[in-house]
């Protein structure tokens, strides 16, 4: 396996794009304070995972699919959606991304290889394994990423689908991004080989495929890690199972209340639930966009001044996102009842 | 033209397909498990695949190959199989085009066999058909006929949408006239399997043929059923339903399925709304009793409905805007009982229940005065 070190421009491209990530998804936790209303339903944030989603997608070409879960705003941004499509989406807007069908949990991206997203824990995981099956038909090297949470790893779909999947030799990566916290609940709590103090990713033994940790707050180690299983999947020897461990930054979503009660996005449950205040503010200093920033100017791969422009265009072209979706019209009614049956 | 068993038939719908179009595939559990097996040898194990017992990831593989671009079909074997995996049945495959405002299709074939009232008890006799036929997103086939299984299997993988392709297992063995090369049945278009002008019976699958065993005794007596096969229930051909009650003025709807939110419950309610004026009298449904299907014998031929309880609701329903008509010796109960003798000669697979069939049954009839 040769996964090569990023050069400087890629290392620059991963930076932008994790910056995109989390610059786009403030204005989602700020529409809340800034245009109360405008966000239904809820709404769940990548912040924190931004560096493990870029250095896994860092290796996506054409042909290649992913698909994830309900906190899926950071994955088309990186394969090439239009955030002004996306925030319309996100508003229920006309000029969403589905039509204002889907929202925050379900955003698609087709031509841009974001095939899908299902709203239920774990149930995309089987989704993804079949597009590696279509992939492994094809033979073109085309490999899916399959992306969820920790606590997807709890679910029948996971465990059916690693087996089948190890057992037919698929294309597929599985990322399971460990952010700690099912909602409320620890991973301790809930996960036997977290309680025996082991990593989640040992879960891949059981099914005869690799399992491996990464720091998924390094975009770099992500690159490396999620590259090799990349390697691995395109040249027919099957799937892995990478556990990126990261931190969510936020809450697990916005505030779940009936219609006429504001919307926001309350305290993170380490402190709201646990009170454990330094872990949360650990993980605050440890944040991985600052810090990618902070590596690339030590190294000289950035300048201040050209991160501080990058930064700047980046906050432009999201604020234009939000502005784009304020003004896009609701949907007709009538499309309701369209794209039911094809 | 070819006699051939139902279940060949459904095999040569697959045939058909996976013949014409390399993106058709074929996977389940205990199957394609030898080089010998039909499907492996004509198509090889990149499309045809026997599968652990994972049906959740079954159905989502199936659903993931789809939004890829190909066309799986899904051996469940039995439709309470399809319980285990509901979420991908339900909440996954009928919405994903929907949400993702039409960038995707998922065109799949959940292929589930249902109703096998052979002693099988409760967990794998249930007629599931409601189940799924009010899910947006979803169509729901049932075919009665050798014919139509070839048929609609064949237009169910061409479909562009999930479908839920429900053979039923009393049927599995009855052979029939099955066209040779292509052949597609159209979804939403019933069968008149019967023409009549006194009552409309309406029937899915095995109850076709129940129905249409009752409308030769009710002709025995005078009363002309017009019998109708929907075929697909998701779409459901309410048209062509309506215009033959229009023309009888009496609908009688009969299922294997427990009468609560039912398939008989829903064309009952759609009649009353857009047909009303056309009835004569009260639609009737003969269903299975409101419960789960009891392993033994003469339980299990109480709870189903079978012939007898056709003629004898069409009978009353008949007779009840029309008391003239010369159908009153017919009531009591002898000539219903003498008729049942013809019913062994079917070929259906099904072993014969000497003695036990009426006896539970009419007390009950008796119990409820009469009401079923």
């Amino acid at each position: 396996m040769s996964v090569q070190v990023p050069n400087a421009e890629r290392q620059i491209w991963i930076f932008t794009q994790m910056l995109r990530i989390r610059e786009f998804e403030e204005r989602v936790k700020r529409s809340f304070t800034d245009h109360p209303g405008v966000i239904r339903g809820h709404t769940h944030l990548a912040d924190g995972a931004e560096a493990s989603i870029v250095g896994s997608l860092s290796h996506f070409r054409k042909g290649d699919a992913a698909l994830a879960t309900y906190r899926c705003h950071g994955y088309p941004m990186v394969l090439g959606s239009d955030p002004r499509a996306m925030m319309a989406e996100i508003f229920g807007r006309a000029d969403g991304l589905c039509k204002g069908l889907g929202g925050s949990m379900h955003l698609t991206d087709v031509k841009n290889g974001f095939l899908g997203t299902s709203g239920i824990v774990g149930a995309g995981i089987p989704h993804a394994a079949g597009a590696a099956w279509a992939a492994q038909i094809r033979k073109k090297g085309d490999v899916v990423l399959s992306f969820f949470g920790d606590g997807a790893s709890k679910q029948g779909a996971f465990h059916e689908t690693l087996n089948i999947a190890s057992l037919w030799k698929l294309p597929v990566v599985f990322v399971m991004e460990n952010n700690g916290y099912n909602v409320v609940t620890t991973s301790a709590q809930e996960d036997a080989n977290a309680a025996a103090g082991e990593p989640l990713a040992v879960k891949a033994r059981a099914y005869a495929m690799p399992g491996v940790t990464v720091d998924g707050t390094d975009p770099l180690a992500v690159h490396q890690t999620v590259g090799e299983a990349i390697e691995r999947a395109r040249s027919g020897q099957g799937p892995t199972l990478v556990e990126s461990k990261v931190y969510r930054l936020s809450a697990h979503g916005n505030i779940i209340a009936p219609p006429g009660v504001p919307l926001h996005y309350p305290e993170h449950e380490a402190i709201a639930v646990f009170g454990k205040r330094e872990e949360y503010e650990a993980a605050l200093r440890g944040d991985p966009v600052p810090r990618f920033r902070g590596t690339l100017v030590n190294s000289g791969v950035l300048s201040s001044a050209k991160a501080n422009e990058i930064a700047k265009q980046v906050a432009g072209e999201m604020q234009a996102a939000v502005d784009f979706a304020l003004k896009s019209p609701f949907p007709k009614l009538q499309s309701a009842l369209e794209n039911i049956y094809a | 033209m070819a006699q051939l068993p139902f279940i060949a038939a459904v095999d040569a719908g697959i045939h058909q397909e996976m013949r014409r179009d390399p993106s058709v595939l074929y996977f389940g559990q205990n199957m394609a498990t030898t080089e010998n097996d039909q499907f492996v040898k004509e198509y090889g194990h990149d499309r045809v695949r026997v599968t652990p017992i994972s049906e959740t990831a079954e159905i989502g593989i199936a659903i993931g190959a789809a939004m890829a671009g190909f066309r799986p079909v899904i051996e469940l074997y039995m439709a309470e199989f399809m319980l285990v995996a509901m979420d991908q049945v339900v909440n996954e495959a009928p919405r994903f085009r929907y949400m993702s405002g039409g960038q995707v299709k998922v065109p799949l074939v959940m292929k589930a066999g249902f109703g096998f009232a052979a002693g099988w008890a409760g967990q794998h006799t249930g007629s599931l058909t409601a189940m799924f036929m009010g899910v947006p997103g979803l169509k729901v086939v049932v075919p009665s006929t050798p014919a139509d299984a070839k048929g609609l299997m064949a237009t169910a993988i061409r479909d562009d949408n999930p479908v839920v392709f429900l053979h039923h297992y009393l049927l599995t063995l009855e052979t029939g006239e099955v066209p040779d090369g292509e052949h597609l049945v159209p979804f939403g278009k019933a069968a008149i399997r019967r023409t009549g002008g006194d009552v409309t019976i309406v029937a899915t699958g095995w109850m076709v043929h129940r129905a249409l065993g009752a409308a030769k005794k009710l002709a025995a007596e005078g009363i002309n059923a017009e019998v109708i096969d929907p075929r697909t229930v998701a779409p459901l051909d309410l048209a062509t339903i309506l215009k033959s009650v229009g023309k009888t003025g009496r609908l009688l709807l009969a299922d294997q399925a427990p009468r609560h939110a039912s398939v008989t419950a829903q064309i009952a309610s759609d009649v009353a709304e857009h047909g009303f004026s056309s009835l004569k009298a009260p639609i009737t449904q003969v269903t299975a009793r409101d419960t789960t299907v009891p392993y033994s014998e003469p339980l299990e031929a109480y709870v189903i409905p079978d012939e007898a309880r056709i003629v004898a609701a069409a009978r009353k329903l008949v007779e009840s805007k029309a008391p003239a008509r010369k159908a009153t010796p017919a009531r009591k109960a002898g000539p219903v009982r003498k008729a049942k003798p013809a019913k062994k000669a079917s070929p259906r697979p099904r072993a014969a229940r000497p003695g036990a069939r009426g006896t539970p049954r009419r007390a009950a009839r008796q119990r409820r005065g009469g009401r079923r």
